[in-house]
């Protein structure tokens, strides 16, 4: 079996050429941790190509020190976010953990920002007891509470009088439901049909079935990033709108990333969310197109999570004077305040969680292209969700 | 093979310990101290090398085939995760060992369905199972976490004495010495006469049962033993990365584990080890190098090796060694291509 | 009532899906044995070569889908002659490796190639929505895809039965040595089919965008239930898979509608237990070699 031996030999060859990590010691490092293969994938990209243009758009330094990311793919998979963020901080000796496209990876990391005193920025997960986790998590991304709160009472405010939900089987889609149905009954509304629909490969044909049979006004949607596409397709199919059934929800299923492609079926549909491509000002209309003529494609409410995250570790740095320090940094994060392309926008210095407008607005044609118009703004909405204590 | 008297002094050969089996072990054991920053990487290696050595159980040395060993994996880990979690058994070792009992019931309640049909059936009713048991765990998410699994365990330290650390340092010797103890077993197992019939089975099991071979009853305590060590393996995972999640179910999972399998070759115990090593590995270097598309060149990697064909791969590796032993031997027999499934 | 004919007309529309996706696997298995895991990596080829057309060429829909076919069968009469061939006699468990390799490239190119975003294809007004058949629901695409694929089945069926190849090929599946002392030309009959299938899985692909999602992953996820239609339906003949599909599709839709938390359970369960009963599948027959 000397077989073995040589095989195990020239394994062990590599493993060790591949096991130099030099580094510069000036660099302050950031792991991204993002699902850049799999179901999430689209989430990871967005992020990514947000940070990239950021870096590309501010440069590289800040406070005298060179910013290097590394970007490391999980798939979604939580124990490989908790092996990478591992790796990272022990081996790669990072100051910040970032990214974490869902709920599982951001929470699967949070002991380890805690015990490395390193701060982890969540820049797409959101389920509110998150930040709970860990005092070294802030995020920039947005909570299914400050969504579904506002259009639970905009719904019940505005005629629609029985729902039938749709959400997805996992923790930000329970917290869609839970707030929406909070606000919407205290409203006067009623729930007539609940269906939860699992998060891989959901086929919602014979869920949307069911919800025509039971007559709704609306049906409030949750799905995660990537699948409003095939619920809206399926929902036009199964001729809900022109049953009249409108389609409501936090903006997720709205997302500006597959919205052009949803056909007009997707017309006159109301959410409630933190970001739309149309945004009206002056920093939205540049941000989107330096991202569109980058990566020819449209941002959506993930790359602005990631464009406002990096932006908060810039600003974060600036602030302690290039000091890596972990608890420095959090302090210097709490209560900062700035204009992002979706409005703007503020970490709450008791919860670390983002503080953000919320919109209320409808998808309509603009020069041939669908877009989400917003036509209310509800300001400041901070995340109800957290435990009262 | 130089042609031997007879049956049992080939046995008693091949269950000698040769000495580049012990320079393996002291190899991986050597990898403790060389490279204390990656014992992160080396524990998930261990971990998949366990798992696969169940694999190798089955399909190496009893020839059935199964795409669904995640069931048992996913039964060791939800257990050991439970069992930490609810303050049930606090004692990782215990909780182990109890974990792999549970996934050992499993797999001799399942072990009748899998012993029937041909390899197309077995393998789409051992995917069913394991599939099975994901939706049920879905099913079942206010006791298993369902897509986001079971959180907040917290391990208690080994026999009291050792905790689990952020480095990884506990845990990597813990896979490493329950792995050794399994292998050895295992070794032991596959090496006496239960094992011989077993390949009996595989060769060709109208054979075998002609001359008194209890074919079923021997699949069915091998699946079983199998189940068992896949049972430790998710056990091992859970309490090693205190997570436990509904991707241990995972049809990638099983099929991930396949793919080493068959990298390293089977039926001879080792191949699940190297397959694990080669695997991760490629995997790690691949997805540095290409964070997001690094799935392609496994891919290619793979579809290289399936087209050179292993035989030819081994006879180019072992050219040089080859070489340096004809020297000092002078004979022409040197190192043969280990797999039972060369005809 | 109705409802009942709605869920009953969905199944049977997803079922004969399934089974236009997943012939070509059945015949690939049944007639040389070989697995070929990257089955899924046609259909999904076919589904993009449509939606390229369609979305950016501008052709019309129902032009778009013969070239789905053609454009599958294509690759996979270049793959078969340049990397299939060779693995033939080789272990089952090669050809696994093999395939699922094939699968991992084409997964990542396409990703790169087309970004990893679900891609719908553009249809012409004619196909969307409803209309009312006495009170039951139809949906357009949905009865298109019934039409299409119940043509596809009955020209199959015809072919088998009727033409000489189809004798040529019924004969190589039951006993490819006593065909190939017959004087039937075994290999070129498997280059063909092979491509046929690949052809069908790619216009399959095509046909499954609106319904099943079409994304780089589409091969990996929809794998388990080709392999379950071929398995439970046997690969000797084409009946089997198709009986297979309808139950599976219908299956699949009715347990989703009245039990939603026990979705995906009911379809492995009637797995198992068929395999159980029968372990060739519905109709399969034992390998005579």
């Amino acid at each position: 079996m000397l077989r073995n031996v040589f095989t195990a030999a020239v394994i062990t060859v590599t493993v060790a050429l591949l096991n130099f990590s030099a580094s510069a010691q000036d660099a302050v490092k950031i792991g991204l941790i993002l699902p850049m293969t799999g179901g999430q994938a689209s989430t990871g990209k967005q992020i990514d190509n947000a940070i990239k243009l950021y870096m590309q758009q501010k440069g590289d330094t800040v406070a005298g020190r060179k910013i290097e990311i590394i970007l490391k793919d999980d798939g979604a998979v939580p124990d490989n976010t908790k092996r990478l963020a591992q790796e990272l901080i022990v081996n790669d000796k990072v100051n910040f953990i970032a990214g974490f496209g869902v709920t599982p990876a951001a929470l699967a990391a949070a002991s380890l920002a805690t015990q490395a005193k390193i701060p982890e920025i969540v820049m797409a997960a959101g389920t509110s007891i998150i930040t709970e986790r860990s005092p070294y998590i802030v995020r920039t991304s947005f909570t299914l509470a400050q969504s579904s709160t506002i259009i639970g009472d905009w719904a019940a405010k505005n005629g629609i009088k029985k729902v039938a939900t749709l959400t997805s089987d996992f923790a930000p889609g329970h917290d869609a439901l839970n707030f929406f149905k909070q606000n919407f009954t205290a409203g006067g509304g009623e729930i007539v049909e609940e269906v939860k629909v699992p998060l891989q490969n959901p086929d919602f044909a014979p869920f949307l079935q069911r919800m025509k049979d039971a007559k709704p006004d609306a049906v409030f949607v949750f799905v995660p990033a990537g699948q409003g596409g095939n619920f809206m397709k399926q929902y036009a199919e199964r001729g809900l709108d022109k049953a009249g059934i409108k389609v409501i929800g936090p903006g997720d299923v709205m997302d500006d990333d597959l919205l052009n492609g949803m056909g007009d079926a997707a017309l006159g549909t109301v959410t409630a969310h933190l970001y739309s491509a149309a945004h009206p000002s002056a920093m939205n209309k540049e941000f989107v197109a330096a991202y569109k003529k980058a990566f020819n494609s449209r941002p959506g409410f993930m790359a602005v999570g990631g464009y406002d995250g990096i932006h908060l570790i810039y600003e974060a740095l600036k602030k302690t004077g290039g000091k890596t320090d972990g608890d420095a940094l959090i302090e210097a994060m709490k209560g900062m305040k700035w204009e992002s392309p979706r409005g703007p926008i503020s970490i709450d210095p008791e919860t670390r969680d983002i503080v953000q407008n919320i919109y209320i607005r409808k998808v309509e044609k603009v020069d041939g292209e669908l877009y989400n118009v917003e036509f209310a703004t509800f300001e400041a909405v901070k995340d109800s969700g957290k435990t009262k204590k | 093979m130089s042609a031997l008297p007879d049956v049992s002094s080939h046995a008693i050969a091949r269950a000698r310990w040769r000495p580049s089996e012990i320079a393996f072990w002291i190899l991986v054991l050597a990898c403790a101290f060389l490279f204390p920053s990656r014992y992160l990487i080396m524990t998930d290696i261990l971990r998949l090398a366990l798992f696969a050595l169940s694999l190798d159980l089955i399909l190496g040395y009893a020839g059935i085939v199964s795409l669904g060993h995640a069931a048992f994996f996913g039964v060791g880990a939800y257990c050991a995760g439970l069992l930490a979690l609810h303050g049930i058994i606090t004692e990782p070792v215990l909780a182990l060992v109890a974990a792999g009992l549970v996934a050992m019931v499993l797999g001799f309640l399942t072990s009748f369905l899998v012993i029937r049909g041909v390899d197309l059936t077995r393998l789409m009713v051992t995917l069913g199972i394991a599939l099975l048991l994901e939706a049920l765990g879905e099913r079942f998410s206010n006791i298993t976490g369902g897509t986001d699994g079971l959180q907040g365990i917290e391990m208690a330290p080994i026999l009291g004495m050792f905790a689990f650390d952020m480095f990884g340092k506990t845990g990597f010797f813990y896979s490493l010495i329950v792995l050794f103890l399994l292998f050895l077993l295992a070794r032991r197992i596959v090496n006496s006469p239960f094992g011989l019939s077993l390949r009996a089975i595989k060769n060709n099991p109208l054979r075998a049962s002609a001359i008194g071979v209890p074919v079923n009853r021997r699949l069915i305590a091998i699946y079983t033993l199998s189940a068992f060590y896949a049972g430790i393996a998710g056990a091992l995972f859970t309490q090693t990365t205190a997570l436990a999640s509904l991707d241990v179910f995972s049809f990638e999972k099983s099929a991930d584990l396949m793919l080493v399998l068959v990298l390293g070759g089977t039926g001879y115990l080792y191949g699940g080890l190297i397959g694990a090593v080669a695997f991760k590995m490629l995997q790690e270097f691949f997805s540095t190098i290409t964070p997001q598309y690094w799935l392609f060149w496994i891919g290619l990697v793979l579809v290289v090796i399936v087209l050179v064909g292993r035989e030819r791969m081994h006879r180019w590796a072992l050219w040089l060694p080859n070489l340096v032993i004809r020297q000092f031997a002078g004979r022409k027999a040197v190192v043969a291509v280990p797999e039972s499934d060369a005809p | 009532m109705t409802t009942l004919f709605t869920i009953l007309f969905d199944g049977v529309a997803y079922g004969m899906l399934l089974f236009v996706l997943a012939c070509g696997l059945a015949v690939t298995l049944g007639l040389m044995n070989f697995v070929n895991l990257a089955h899924g990596a046609f259909a999904m080829t076919g589904g993009y070569v449509c939606a390229v057309l369609v979305n950016q060429s501008g052709w019309p829909f129902f032009a778009a889908l013969p070239l789905a076919f053609v454009s599958s069968a294509l690759i996979g009469v270049a793959l078969e002659r340049s990397l299939y061939r060779h693995l033939y006699t080789r272990s089952h468990l090669d050809q696994v490796l093999f395939s699922v390799g094939l699968v991992f490239m084409s997964v990542a190119a396409v990703d790169y190639i087309m970004g990893s975003s679900r891609i719908f294809i553009k249809l012409p007004s004619a196909l969307e929505g409803q209309f009312d058949f006495f009170g039951v629901g139809i949906g357009r695409y949905r009865l298109m895809i019934v039409v299409i694929c119940g043509l596809l089945t009955v020209a199959l069926q015809l072919i088998l039965a009727k033409t000489r190849f189809g004798s040529r090929l019924r004969a190589a599946v039951d006993d490819p040595r006593a065909a190939l002392g017959l004087g039937i030309n075994v290999p070129q009959v498997f280059a063909f089919t092979f491509a046929f299938g690949c052809g069908l899985a790619g216009l399959g692909g095509a046909l499954s965008a609106e319904i099943l999602g079409l994304d780089p992953y589409f091969p990996l996820k929809f794998m388990i239930y080709f392999l379950i239609v071929v398995t439970v339906g046997g690969s000797s003949s084409i009946t089997g898979p198709f009986l297979a599909s309808l139950l599976l599709g219908i299956g699949d839709v009715a347990g989703k509608y009245y039990v939603p938390k026990l979705g995906p359970f009911v379809i492995y369960t009637i797995m198992i237990v068929i395999l159980i009963w029968r372990p060739n599948g519905l109709f399969g027959r034992a390998a005579t070699r």
